[in-house]
């Protein structure tokens, strides 16, 4: 009890003697935890809007496709059909709005509400004689709303209302379960008629304003069949042909609409362990520094009979209770930031499944959080725990002298400021090691950005410049993640320098008492910086290009400008050189004889 | 002869290897008493705090052996050593080793609760011990609010924590000017007074004056031993020429 309350009241001192301190680490951990919940409760958000559009759109079990009608029909004869619409003409067309150009599939439609798939009208009316709905996310993309002017084909129409259905993906996933839009299927275009480009969208047509717009591609036939048993859609589909038509079944139409948030999850997941390497680096660095704060106190406490167990386990329980604090504000952000990402976007109604924190979710995120806190706490602690007592009281440092005579031999050529800097930056290998795999992973995660925007930019211009609600939803996902990742980041860059310019903090000031000036051993520091973090740089530029090309399964990566990663790269390097020297000013502060004074008590 | 709390025979200490080998401590054999305060004097680097560093169990002997209370010091795992020092030694630094965040209080109630006493009798044993040194007064002031005798006087109190069988001090006035030297050695008067075994290093003539044994330590080795048989009782002030 004794002990217990002796760690407690030494472990909640400490924190509340260095609130900056325990506000990085909490930054640190708690952004892992609100990643990792982010990540975890997004998992299948789509299917809650799915199956309510589903319901209110009399969704299909299977929706049959083809150039000859009688052919297509032949799916509402197969066995466990209950109900079908269709067929329904379809035909290609160029759509031409104020703004854009681009492609839809207009589909013909009656005024009397169809038994299978009759879209749901969100906005205006349903479609009558030189009024057209269009799909809402094909609208939304292309800027257009109820009472607006399109041609298709050439051909004048107003835009009646706009609709959302389950027969077919929400723009731009169309032709993810097989649109037939200039696919072989479709009868030869007319020599005249126009260019198709980009990704289509759905626009529902009177059946008449369909033939009048099909000279050019001719028609294709839709029906759309509901089954007793759903579940055996996918069974028919990929079973021996018994008609002769093109066949989609609703799951598949379900996972080309989950499309719009699997990119955002993969770029969670994926940010979700670069974060957590880089909260490892930060509470490493965090607790090592704190290490060397408290070198006397672990002396003190072992000469006062404190085990080993216990100087360890003090540190240990310290950064566990920033761990579990982070972990609970982690949980708390994730849950309320979850609704804006797992909106399920314009091409479903409904909300998603308010995002549940099961016990699932906030025990693997306490896990992920303590794990963070005792993988970067454990080395120092267990280096506090074997320190010899006598040097721990006079909290002198043994393994300063690791510097290599080469090493010395080398750096006594350099300038002052680099003579000083690599000394540091070899003094503490570890260290330059964290800041080298925390540096990598900023440059990672930039370059993935911008390889990233590259690529959507060449997709922007084969879509005419529709917008694309997956690259816009990727883009925000992505500089999200990014955002948080250069915070971290720069929160490593500081307690970097700060712990190198607090370890050095009596060579520092014999330095300067032997002549150096302030401003060299300012440059020193971040000349140290700049040295460990050059190979993380260098490193990073490739890697953040293979990530980019392994996580987005993209055909075609279009690679930013040289020019442009080697400043991005260039400007990492000089911020984190920069950002060493915010801490070694504030450190630098005391009097030099008061430091080497301080070393004789 | 009272009962011997602490013994050694033919002590040794050496650092490094080679042409780098340092011999800090050269087969030193002691013994104290209980309630007897022995003091080692020496120029700096002789070795004496090296001596106080293996008698607490702070550092391992190169050869020889060490007895507290009975225990082989030397031949005991960290678990035992870390017991020991909770239980049988008390220690004072020069530099003190207060703990900042913790008040005066706390930091003595620190020994009590590492061995394992609940927190209302540390609490209990805490306030004993400041009222004893004279800083009731000061029982919740934080160690950058006390001067420097007075940090002194708490580390004191801390050391005595546990009751423990030898106080071991490490230049306990070091640190402090005329007047806070005072103060501690007249706290370390008023423990030889009550019987509570000392060893105490020290540069400090006057300090160790007050002591029952001086003991004169160069190179390591034990050089010279004298026994001052009570003669600073009662006169401590004049004798240390701190007065007046």
């Amino acid at each position: 009890m004794g002990r217990l309350l002796l760690v407690g009241r030494l472990a909640v001192r400490d924190i509340r003697h260095r609130p900056a301190e325990t506000a990085l680490a909490l930054l640190a951990i708690g952004a892992v935890a609100a990643v990792l919940t982010l990540g975890l409760i997004l998992h299948g958000v789509t299917a809650n809007p799915y199956q309510a559009t589903r319901t209110a759109t009399k969704g299909p079990d299977l929706v049959a496709q083809g150039p000859d009608a009688s052919q297509v029909a032949g799916v509402t004869r197969l066995a466990g059909v209950t109900a079908s619409s269709g067929p329904f003409a379809s035909t290609a067309a160029s759509l031409s709005t104020a703004r854009y150009t681009g492609t839809a599939m207009v589909q013909g439609r009656t005024g009397t509400e169809a038994a299978v798939d009759q879209p749901s009208v969100t906005a205006g009316a349903w479609v009558r004689p030189g009024g057209v709905v269009l799909e809402r996310a094909f609208a939304t993309s292309l800027g257009v709303g109820v009472g607006d002017r399109i041609t298709l084909n050439y051909k004048h129409f107003t835009v009646a209302g706009l609709a959302v259905s389950t027969a077919w993906p929400p723009y731009p996933e169309l032709c993810e379960t097989g649109c037939m839009i200039g696919g072989p299927e479709l009868s030869a275009p007319a020599a005249n008629a126009p260019d198709l480009n980009g990704r289509p969208g759905v626009i529902w047509a009177t059946e008449s304003d369909v033939r009048s717009i099909s000279s050019y591609f001719g028609l294709n036939y839709v029906v759309n069949v509901t089954l007793k048993d759903p579940a055996q859609a996918a069974a028919i589909v990929n079973g021996p042909a018994r008609i002769q038509a093109n066949l989609t079944d609703w799951e598949d139409i379900s996972t080309a609409d989950a499309l719009l948030v699997t990119d955002e999850q993969t770029v969670l997941q994926v940010g979700t362990f670069l974060i957590v390497l880089l909260a490892l680096a930060s509470v490493a660095l965090l607790a090592g520094g704190r290490m060397i704060e408290q070198t006397r106190r672990v002396g003190l406490l072992k000469a006062a009979g404190g085990t080993p167990d216990l100087v360890a386990g003090l540190l240990l329980a310290e950064h566990l209770a920033i761990a579990l604090a982070a972990a609970g504000a982690g949980l708390l952000a994730g849950w309320l930031i979850a609704p804006v990402l797992s909106s399920p976007g314009a091409g479903l109604i409904g909300t998603p499944s308010a995002p549940s924190l099961t016990l699932g979710v906030v025990g693997l995120v306490l896990a992920a959080a303590l794990g963070v806190a005792l993988l970067a706490t454990l080395v120092p602690a267990i280096r506090a725990a074997r320190t010899s007592t006598v040097s721990a009281l006079a909290a002198t440092s043994s393994s300063g002298a690791r510097r290599r005579k080469r090493l010395i031999a080398l750096s006594t050529r350099l300038p002052v400021p680099l003579l000083i800097g690599l000394r540091l930056a070899a003094r503490r290998p570890r260290r330059s090691l964290l800041t080298m795999a925390s540096t990598a992973v900023t440059t990672t995660s930039v370059t993935a950005v911008l390889v990233f925007h590259s690529t959507a930019s060449l997709s922007y211009v084969s879509q005419q410049g529709i917008a694309n609600p997956i690259i816009q939803r990727d883009s925000e996902a992505l500089f999200a993640v990014a955002a948080l990742l250069i915070v971290l980041a720069v929160v490593n860059a500081v307690f970097t320098g700060w712990v190198t310019a607090v370890d050095a903090r009596r060579s520092s000031a014999l330095t300067q008492a032997l002549g150096a000036t302030p401003r060299q051993l300012l440059q020193a520091q971040a000349a140290a910086q700049g040295i460990a973090a050059l190979p993380g740089v260098i490193a990073g530029v490739p890697l953040g290009i293979a990530l980019f090309g392994a996580a987005s399964h993209a055909h075609t990566i279009s690679l930013p400008s040289a020019g442009l990663l080697a400043l991005a790269a260039l400007g990492i390097l000089t911020a984190v050189a920069a950002l060493a020297v915010v801490p070694a000013r504030a450190v630098a502060r005391g009097s030099i004889s008061g430091v080497l004074q301080a070393e004789l008590a | 002869m009272s009962e011997c709390v602490l013994r050694t025979r033919d002590l040794r200490k050496e650092f490094g290897k080679g042409d780098a080998l340092v011999r800090a401590v050269v087969e030193v054999s002691l013994e104290v008493a209980a309630a007897e305060t022995v003091a080692i004097m020496g120029p700096s680097g002789c070795g004496k705090s090296t001596l106080l560093h293996l008698l607490g169990g702070l550092e391992r002997p190169s050869g020889g052996s060490i007895e507290v209370a009975g225990s082989a010091v030397d031949r005991l795992g960290e678990r035992a050593l870390a017991k020991l020092r909770r239980t049988a030694i008390g220690f004072v630094f020069q530099a003190f080793h207060l703990i900042d965040e913790l008040t005066a209080r706390e930091n003595v109630e620190l020994p009590a609760l590492l061995a394992g006493r609940s927190p209302r009798v540390a609490r209990r044993r805490a306030t004993e011990l400041l009222e004893r040194v004279g800083l009731a007064d000061r029982a919740s002031f934080r160690p950058a609010a006390l001067s420097g005798g007075q940090r002194q006087r708490v580390a004191v109190a801390r050391a005595l924590s546990n009751e423990p069988l030898v106080v071991l001090a490490d230049e306990p006035t070091g640190n402090l000017d005329s007047a806070a030297t005072l103060e501690v050695l007249r706290l370390f008067d008023s423990l030889r007074a009550t019987g509570q075994t000392l060893v105490i290093v020290t540069h400090d003539s006057r300090i160790a004056a007050t002591a029952d044994r001086l003991i004169s330590m160069r190179d390591g080795a034990f050089v010279d031993e004298t026994r001052l048989t009570g003669g600073t009782r009662g006169s401590l002030g004049a004798l240390a020429g701190l007065e007046g």
